[in-house]
């Protein structure tokens, strides 16, 4: 009894100071849910109309024989069953898993051993070496194409020049399916070094550096020290450049268009190159939606798999 | 209430950015400083040839591809071919730079490239700083969604959803117009990342003590947070200038007329050629580089001593 008048008692006043309070409580929200949401809009507007609408087509024309004209016709799963009986499709996408598996390496190993010679305090003239090692940064994929095949060229190219000036036979760069391949791959580790050589330098800066000088202390070699200190040290950037590399590399396109059109023939052909052809050139647009798709879950998977791989580590 | 949740995410880093130097003067007290500084200076003396003269080596090699390319473009179209080939022209020559500004409509590609590169720039650094600012100073779901969504958006890269994209450009009306690059292009992942990264370590108080002088909270973000981030705001501008003037992808599936072309486009169709003319390609392909490498010249600072990874790591 006496509890109920109590609350009885109270219960008339708590709306009143309930009200104040949630209505200067709700001036306040709607500041900050509105404020944020102006700031946004227009990413959020980009973002749905440049993502979401464009992936949702995808995935509908996957399941269609659109040509790029008329109506959607939905044919189910056939391009997809086509797709995987299509030799094309598991050269270009086999030489792609190829291309990335040698060149994520390449780029990762360049990119760490510049910037851990950049960061050494026993190399002199780092500043000068650092902007000749970045100047790669500035030129376009296209342009990397072009100075690779000039470089390499069969029978005009420097390397070659230099080869047979030494006593050696001209190697065929352009008409050798995995020769042409390696020289994607070099093209792919000069552009590639300069960027993820500043993550790595970012990455070793912040390093104690009594740890490197207390590992030492203890006996640790130059190698143990880089094993057990610096690498563990420099993980999630390691992390960030492989996986932004593996996924760069997978959607190769600009680059080996200039250097070598994916030839000889059609033997270097990348997957992007090969949707790109299908997609547009033949303009199987439901064919090559569905090969997209195919794409995206590869990519996705490889997002996932080094998630977790890095989440495991730690 | 509203505030009170909004503090978590900014003073994380913050501890951690105490807790670092902290940590790290604690560890180096441990060590004798005498025999710390001999000892290292030794080692360094010792190691300083060998490893000056490796990372000189490595830049040799960097530089080589482009010094090849870039000395070959003052070659004349007579000498491109002949053998021995030398690195030094025999004569030097502003012909093949003449032949491609004159073949190519260049003024034009330059114009367009120009329009689509600055006009993006200035608005992906806007929006990516409002956005950015917007994720890391209010923490409510929808903000917490957004940033989800954006990095899903590098894992879905447009090359993967080439036919959809074009799709959507073309319902849209803006195919085969520079607004169809500038528009999609103004959403980056990492813009967003490395404004939300940089907002994220300026120290809430500031936020507040603006909220109590009763600053609106537009205001907030123009009068004192935006030109906070001057230094994020440059190197931003940088990287997408960079984007957006080496940019294939886009310009390829957008544009049709040769008119709108620029300069990557109309490269890749110089190089794509049945009989490719290296004279003019070499030449159109330096001129192309040297508004980038004024640029980078001018602003180098921003790029090569940027804490890039700060936007990545997230």
């Amino acid at each position: 009894m006496a509890n109920s008048t109590v609350t009885t008692a109270v219960a008339p006043g708590a709306p009143g100071a309930g009200a104040v309070r949630s209505s200067s409580q709700q001036k306040r929200r709607n500041r900050y849910v509105i404020a944020p949401l102006i700031l946004v809009s227009v990413n959020v507007v980009l973002f749905l109309v440049f993502f979401v609408w464009p992936g949702a087509l995808g995935l509908l024309y996957s399941f269609t024989d659109y040509r790029g004209v008329g109506k959607l016709n939905f044919i189910g799963l056939a391009n997809f069953q086509k797709l995987f009986a299509d030799s094309t499709f598991y050269a270009a996408l086999s030489r792609t898993f190829l291309y990335t598996v040698l060149s994520v390496p390449l780029v990762y190993v360049c990119s760490l051993g510049v910037a851990a010679l950049l960061v050494s305090k026993a190399v002199r003239g780092r500043t000068a070496a650092k902007i000749v090692i970045f100047l790669p940064w500035l030129i376009s994929p296209i342009v990397v194409g072009v100075i690779w095949k000039w470089l390499f060229g069969q029978d005009f190219g420097f390397v070659n020049f230099v080869i047979s000036s030494l006593g050696g036979n001209p190697l065929p760069w352009s008409s050798d399916g995995n020769l042409a391949l390696a020289v994607v791959i070099f093209a792919t580790a000069w552009g590639g070094t300069a960027f993820n050589m500043l993550l790595f330098i970012a990455a070793l800066k912040n390093i104690p550096e009594a740890l490197l000088e207390a590992a030492e202390l203890d006996g640790a070699n130059a190698w143990q020290r880089f094993r057990n200190v610096t690498l563990p040290g420099i993980a999630p950037t390691s992390f960030m450049v492989i996986l932004l590399s593996t996924i760069h590399a997978m959607k190769e396109f600009a680059m080996i268009q200039a250097l070598t059109n994916g030839g000889p023939g059609t033997e270097n052909t990348l997957i992007v190159q090969y949707i790109y052809k299908t997609g547009f050139e033949q303009s199987k647009v439901g064919y090559a939606s569905a090969a997209s798709m195919v794409l995206m879950v590869v990519l996705l998977a490889i997002a996932l798999i080094q998630l977790r791989f890095n989440r495991k580590k730690d | 209430m509203a505030t009170a949740a909004n503090l978590p995410p900014a003073t994380a880093p913050e501890a951690e950015a105490v807790a670092g130097p902290a940590l790290r003067t604690g560890k180096a007290a441990g060590i004798p400083r005498a025999r710390k500084g001999r000892s290292n200076r030794e080692a360094r003396a010792k190691l300083s040839v060998p490893l000056t003269a490796l990372m000189w080596i490595i830049a040799a090699v960097y530089a080589l591809p482009l010094l090849w390319f870039l000395l070959s473009s003052f070659k004349p179209g007579s000498e491109l071919f002949s053998y021995p080939l030398s690195m030094i022209p025999r004569e030097w020559t502003f012909q093949g730079f003449v032949d491609a500004w004159e073949r190519v409509d260049f003024a034009r590609y330059f114009l367009n490239t120009a329009t689509v590169a600055i006009v993006t720039t200035v608005l992906t650094v806007f929006f990516s700083a409002s956005t950015g600012y917007a994720l890391a100073k209010y923490n409510n779901a929808g903000t917490r969604l957004f940033f989800v969504c954006i990095l899903a958006t590098t894992m879905l890269p447009t090359e993967v959803i080439l036919n959809p994209t074009f799709s959507v450009i073309r319902d849209l009306g803006l195919y085969n117009s520079l607004a169809g690059i500038i528009v999609p292009s103004v959403i980056t992942a990492t813009g967003v990342f490395m404004f939300r990264q940089f907002f994220l370590t300026v120290p809430d108080d500031l936020l507040h003590s603006a909220r109590i002088d009763g600053a609106g909270e537009l205001a907030i973000f123009f009068r004192i947070m935006l030109p906070l981030s001057r230094p994020i705001l440059f190197t931003l501008a940088i990287f997408s200038f960079q984007w957006r003037w080496n940019d294939y992808i886009w310009p390829l599936i957008v544009l049709n007329d040769p008119k709108w072309y620029t300069l990557q486009v109309a490269l890749r169709s110089i190089v794509g050629a049945e009989n490719i003319d290296w004279a003019v390609l070499l030449g159109a392909s330096v001129i192309s580089i040297v508004p980038l490498v004024l640029v980078f010249s001018v602003f180098q600072k921003y790029v090569l001593n940027a804490d890039v990874s700060a936007g990545l790591k997230d």
